[in-house]
C-alpha cells in the first residue's frame, strides 16, 4: 500500500509451548495508517502472537522488522518503547481514582516537589481531546461507561509513547453497539494519523466495518492474509474453520429444531420476583424441555434475573418456585441442591477457578452438593472429569492441566461440565458464547438444545439476538430493569429490537 | 517437549525448597559446627534414658513453632492470615497455669515441694480447657472474618493486640510460676527416647492432613483461596471452610501454648508466644504456599518451621549472640524471598534447558564426527 517499507513486518514466527506448538512460521504485516485485523477461533495463535509482539513471549524462530529495522523485543516494557500500545479486553485501569490520574500514572507533573494537579489535569483533557472525547477529568474513571474506559486506556497508551503501533485484543467484547461505533471512531482518527493499528475480535461484522485487511490463523497456522473487500464474510468463517460453507450454513444460519413435549408441568415459576434497586417485578415460567431466552441490552436486567433465580442475590418482593415448591432460602448452594444451575456471565472472575486442575474444576459443584465428609475418591474424580472432558470435547492434553491454561471456549465448556456432573433440572446461561469463536459457540448452541431434549430446562441469555432467537422457544425482552414482553419462538429480530429499545 | 525427568518432578515437588534449605543448613552445620550432629544417650531418672543433642533440640524447641505454622497453613490457604496466634498462646499458657493453682496470681507460693503434686483441676481437665480456650479464640477470629467481613488480618489484629491483655487478666497480672510436675510431661518428657512433643506434632499434622486431605475440605480451602466468588458461585459455603481454617488454627495455637508454659514451667503474658505469628508466616511462606492463597502443603510448612529452628540453633552453636540472632534471622528472610522471586525461578529454568540442550550437542558432535 505504501511505498516506504512496512511499518511492521513478522517474518516466520514460531511458539511452542509444552506439548503444543502455539505458533508455527506465521507471517504477518501492518503499514501506517492501516486497520489490519487477526482473526481465528480460540486457540488459532491470536494471542500468542500478540504476546510475542509485545514482548510478553520470546519467539523461537523468525524475525521482527519494524520500519525495515531489524529488532528483539525483550520485555512489554521495551515494546512500549519501541512504540506498540497495546489494550486488552479488561480495562486494567484504577476505577476509584480520577481519569486524569489514570491517564498521566507513573508520569505526574510535578511543582515545587509535589504534584502539580492543574496540569495534570490539562495534560488529560488534551490526550482525551486527540481523541475528541470531552469529558470532566477529575472525576473517578468508575463513573464513566465502559466505552469511556477503554478511550481513557487508549488515551493512556498514546499519551506517554509516541505510539506507532496500536493493538487493540477484544476491545468491543463489553461494548453495546453504540459505544463500539464511539470507539470505532476513534480507530479512524488514529489510522488517519497514520498510526497502523492491530485489531483483534471475536465479532466479524466489525470486521468489515473497520478492517482494511484481515489474516486468518487456525491452530497456529497461518491460513492467510486477504484485502477486507475481497473476501465474503462466509468465506472468512470457512477458512477460520477449515470446513466448507455448507458445513457451515447448517450451524449457522437455520433455526435449529428441537422437540418440544406439550406438557403443562412447570419446572420452574416466578411471580412478582423483584430486588429493589435492581430489578422491577418479574414473572417468569419454565416449563420441561424448554429452553428460554432472554433477550436486552447491556444493563436492561438480564444478568439480574439470571442472579435472582440463582439465589446470588436475595429478592425482597414475590416468589420462586422450583417443581411447585416455593424456594424459602436463597443461596447458591441452596440453588445447586435443588438442581438449579448458573454459568455465569463473567467467566473468569465467577466461574474458573485458575489454579484448580481441569478435573478438581469439573467436581466441584458435586463435591461441594456431597459437602465436606463425603469425598470424591481420586480415581471417581477422574471418571467423572474424563466422562465430562469427552463429552463435550474439552481439548486438553490432560485432566490435570491449570484450568487457567484453558481458551476461552474451554472454559465455558468447562464450566458447563462442573455443571452437568450435578445432574441439574434447570440451567441458567449467563452470555455462555461470549468472547469465544464461531465453532465453540455452535457446539455450546447444539449441546443446549441436546440438553432440552434430555428433558432439562435452560434459560439462555445472549448479547447476541441473532443467537437467542436460533435456539429459543419462547423469548422474553428486558428493558430497564423491567419484563418488557414475552414473546414466542418464532417472532422476527425486528420486532424484538423495536421492544429492546422500548418501541421507538 | 514433555519434560517430567525426575529432576524436574523434584524441583516441582513444594518439599523442594524448604528440604533444599534445611539440607543447606545442615551441610553447613558439618562443616563448621561438627558438634552439631552429636546424639547421646542421657539417662533421666524421670522420663527414663532418652536421646540429646542439637538435633533433639530441634525437633523439640520446634515443635510450638511447627503446630502453629500448621493451622496457620490452612489460614493462609483461603488467602487470609492469622496475626493473634502468639497471642492465643499466651492465653492458653494462662489458662492452664491457673487452673492448676488459681491462688498463684495473688500471693506467693512459698512451700515448693508442697507444690509440686498438687494441683486444683484434674489434669485433663486443664488439658481440655486449655485447648477449649485456643479453639474459642479461633473462632471468634473465623467469626469476625466471615460473619463481620472484617478483613483478616485486621481482624486478627484485634486479638493479637488484646490477647495479651486478655491473658494479663487471666493470670492477674503475674508471671505465674507452675510447680505441678505431671504439667511439665508436655514440653519436657520422653517417649521411647524422644520427646514428647515430636509425637504432639505428628499427631496433629497427621489428623491435619487427614482432615482436609481426606476429605473434600483441602479442595474447598483451596478453592477458596484461589478465587472466592466463583467458589461461592458454584455453591461452596466458604464461609464455614473459612470458619474452619481460624478455628483449627486457635486450636494448634492453644496446643503449642500448652507445649510452650510446660517448657518453662510458667505462664508469662507478655513473652509466651511472642512473635510466633511472625515466624509461622515465614515458615508458612517458606513451604511455598502463597499468601495470596490457594495451593498448600503442611507438610511443607513444617519444614519450614524447621528450617528456622535448625537455623536459630546453629546461630547459637556458632557463638553468635542472643541479641544478634534477629539480624541473623533477617539474613534468612533475605534469602527465602529470593528464592521464592521470579528472578530465581528463571535462572532455575535456564539452567535446566542449559542442560537439556548439551547432551544434543554433544550427540550433534559425535554424529559429525562419525559421518
Amino acid at each position: 500500500m505504501v511505498d516506504s517499507p512496512n511499518l511492521l513486518s513478522m517474518n516466520g514466527i514460531t511458539k511452542s509451548f509444552p506439548g503444543v506448538i502455539a505458533l508455527e512460521d506465521v507471517d504477518f504485516s501492518l503499514s501506517r495508517g492501516e486497520v489490519h485485523s487477526l482473526v481465528g477461533e480460540n486457540g488459532a495463535g491470536k494471542s500468542t502472537l500478540i504476546k510475542v509482539l509485545t514482548g510478553a513471549e520470546h519467539l523461537e524462530a523468525g524475525s521482527i522488522e519494524l520500519e525495515g529495522e531489524l529488532v528483539q523485543v525483550r520485555s512489554p516494557q521495551h515494546s512500549q518503547e519501541l512504540g506498540i500500545s497495546t489494550v486488552y479486553q479488561e480495562v486494567n485501569l484504577c476505577t476509584n481514582i480520577s481519569v486524569a490520574e489514570n491517564i498521566v500514572l507513573g508520569h505526574e507533573p510535578h511543582r515545587f516537589g509535589s504534584i502539580d494537579w492543574r496540569k495534570m489535569n490539562r495534560l488529560a483533557s488534551q490526550a482525551l481531546k486527540r481523541l475528541e472525547i470531552d469529558i470532566d477529568v477529575s472525576r473517578p474513571l468508575g463513573n464513566y461507561s465502559l466505552a469511556i474506559q477503554q478511550m481513557v486506556a487508549i488515551a493512556r497508551s498514546l499519551e506517554f509513547t509516541s505510539a506507532k503501533i496500536l493493538i487493540l485484543d477484544e476491545p468491543t467484547s463489553s461494548l453495546a453497539v453504540h459505544e463500539t461505533n464511539l470507539l470505532f471512531d476513534v480507530v479512524r482518527k488514529l489510522k488517519s494519523e497514520g498510526i497502523g493499528i492491530i485489531f483483534i475480535t471475536h465479532f466479524l461484522d466489525q470486521v468489515y466495518q473497520i478492517a482494511d485487511r484481515i489474516t486468518v490463523l487456525r491452530n497456529g497456522k497461518l491460513v492467510g492474509t486477504f484485502e477486507t473487500a475481497s473476501l465474503p464474510l462466509v468465506e472468512l468463517i470457512a477458512k477460520m474453520l477449515g470446513r466448507s460453507i455448507t458445513d457451515l450454513d447448517a450451524v449457522t444460519k437455520s433455526k435449529v429444531e428441537h422437540e418440544q413435549k406439550e406438557s403443562e408441568e412447570r419446572v420452574l415459576e416466578a411471580k412478582g420476583l423483584g430486588r429493589t434497586g435492581s430489578l422491577e417485578p418479574v414473572d417468569l415460567e419454565l416449563g420441561v424441555n424448554e429452553v428460554l431466552g432472554l433477550a436486552g441490552l447491556l444493563g436492561s436486567g438480564r444478568t439480574e434475573v439470571a442472579n435472582l433465580l440463582f439465589g446470588i442475590d436475595k429478592p425482597d418482593s414475590g416468589w420462586l418456585a422450583l417443581k411447585g415448591k416455593t424456594i424459602e432460602k436463597f443461596s447458591p448452594l441452596e440453588s445447586l441442591n435443588n438442581g438449579v444451575a448458573l454459568c455465569p456471565e463473567d467467566r473468569k472472575a465467577e466461574g474458573i477457578v485458575g489454579d484448580l486442575t481441569i478435573r478438581e474444576n469439573i467436581i466441584l459443584a458435586l463435591q461441594a452438593r456431597y459437602g465436606w465428609f463425603k469425598f470424591l475418591s481420586p480415581e471417581k474424580q477422574r471418571e467423572i472429569a474424563q466422562k465430562f472432558i469427552q463429552l463435550l470435547g474439552i481439548v486438553t492434553p490432560s485432566p490435570e492441566q491449570l484450568a487457567k491454561n484453558l481458551s476461552g471456549g474451554n472454559q465455558q465448556k468447562l464450566i458447563l461440565a462442573r455443571w452437568l456432573a450435578t445432574n441439574p433440572q434447570v440451567l441458567i446461561l449467563d452470555e455462555p458464547t461470549r468472547g469465544i469463536d464461531v465453532g465453540a459457540k455452535a457446539e455450546i448452541q447444539r449441546l443446549v438444545l441436546d440438553l432440552a431434549d434430555e428433558g432439562k430446562s435452560c434459560v439462555f441469555i445472549s448479547s447476541e439476538l441473532e443467537e437467542v432467537l436460533r435456539i429459543s422457544d419462547r423469548v422474553v425482552v428486558m428493558r430497564d430493569h423491567k419484563k418488557a414482553a414475552e414473546y414466542s419462538g418464532d417472532v422476527d429480530d425486528q420486532t424484538i429490537i423495536r421492544t429492546m429499545a422500548g418501541n421507538l | 517437549m514433555k519434560n517430567s525427568s525426575l529432576l524436574s518432578r523434584i524441583r516441582e515437588s513444594r518439599l523442594f525448597l524448604p528440604l533444599g534449605a534445611l539440607v543447606l543448613i545442615l551441610a553447613f552445620d558439618a562443616v563448621y559446627a561438627p558438634g552439631f550432629f552429636k546424639l547421646g544417650i542421657i539417662e533421666d531418672p524421670v522420663y527414663g534414658n532418652h536421646l540429646y543433642g542439637n538435633l533433639i533440640d530441634v525437633l523439640n524447641d520446634g515443635a510450638p513453632l511447627a503446630l502453629v505454622a500448621i493451622g496457620m497453613t490452612l489460614v493462609i490457604a483461603t488467602g487470609g492470615i492469622d496475626l493473634s496466634v502468639g497471642a492465643v498462646i499466651a492465653i492458653s499458657g494462662a489458662m492452664g497455669a491457673v487452673l492448676i493453682n488459681p491462688v498463684l496470681g495473688q500471693q506467693l507460693q512459698l512451700n515448693v515441694e508442697a507444690a509440686k503434686n498438687a494441683t486444683n483441676t484434674p489434669l485433663p481437665i486443664i488439658v481440655l480447657a486449655t485447648l477449649a480456650a485456643g479453639t474459642l479464640c479461633g473462632l471468634w477470629n473465623g467469626l469476625l472474618v466471615t460473619k463481620a467481613k472484617i478483613q483478616p488480618i485486621v481482624a486478627t489484629l484485634v486479638l493479637m493486640v488484646a490477647g495479651r491483655g486478655i491473658a494479663q487478666l487471666i493470670t492477674n497480672g503475674q508471671i505465674m510460676t507452675i510447680y505441678y510436675t505431671p504439667y511439665f510431661w508436655f514440653g519436657n518428657g520422653f517417649i521411647l527416647g524422644l520427646p514428647v512433643s515430636i509425637y504432639i506434632v505428628l499427631a496433629v499434622a497427621i489428623l491435619a492432613w487427614v482432615l482436609v486431605r481426606k476429605t473434600s475440605i483441602g479442595l474447598f480451602l483451596e478453592s477458596v483461596g484461589i478465587n472466592a466468588k466463583a467458589s461461592y458461585y458454584t455453591g461452596i459455603d466458604e464461609k464455614n471452610v473459612k470458619l474452619f481454617a481460624y478455628t483449627f488454627c486457635g486450636l494448634c495455637g492453644a496446643i503449642a501454648g500448652l507445649i510452650l508454659s510446660s517448657y518453662v514451667h510458667s505462664a508469662d503474658a507478655n513473652n509466651l508466644g511472642l512473635n510466633y505469628e511472625l515466624d509461622a508466616i515465614l515458615a508458612v511462606v517458606m513451604g511455598g504456599t502463597l499468601l495470596a492463597g490457594g495451593r498448600f502443603s503442611i507438610f511443607a510448612s513444617i519444614v519450614g518451621a524447621m528450617v528456622i529452628w535448625t537455623f536459630t540453633l546453629t546461630v547459637y552453636t556458632l557463638g553468635v549472640p542472643a541479641n544478634a540472632l534477629l539480624a541473623a534471622k533477617a539474613m534468612l528472610v533475605m534469602l527465602v524471598i529470593l528464592l521464592y522471586s521470579e528472578f530465581f525461578h528463571l535462572f532455575l529454568n535456564r539452567l535446566s534447558e542449559w542442560r537439556a540442550v548439551r547432551p544434543e550437542v554433544q550427540k550433534g558432535a559425535e554424529r559429525g564426527t562419525a559421518s
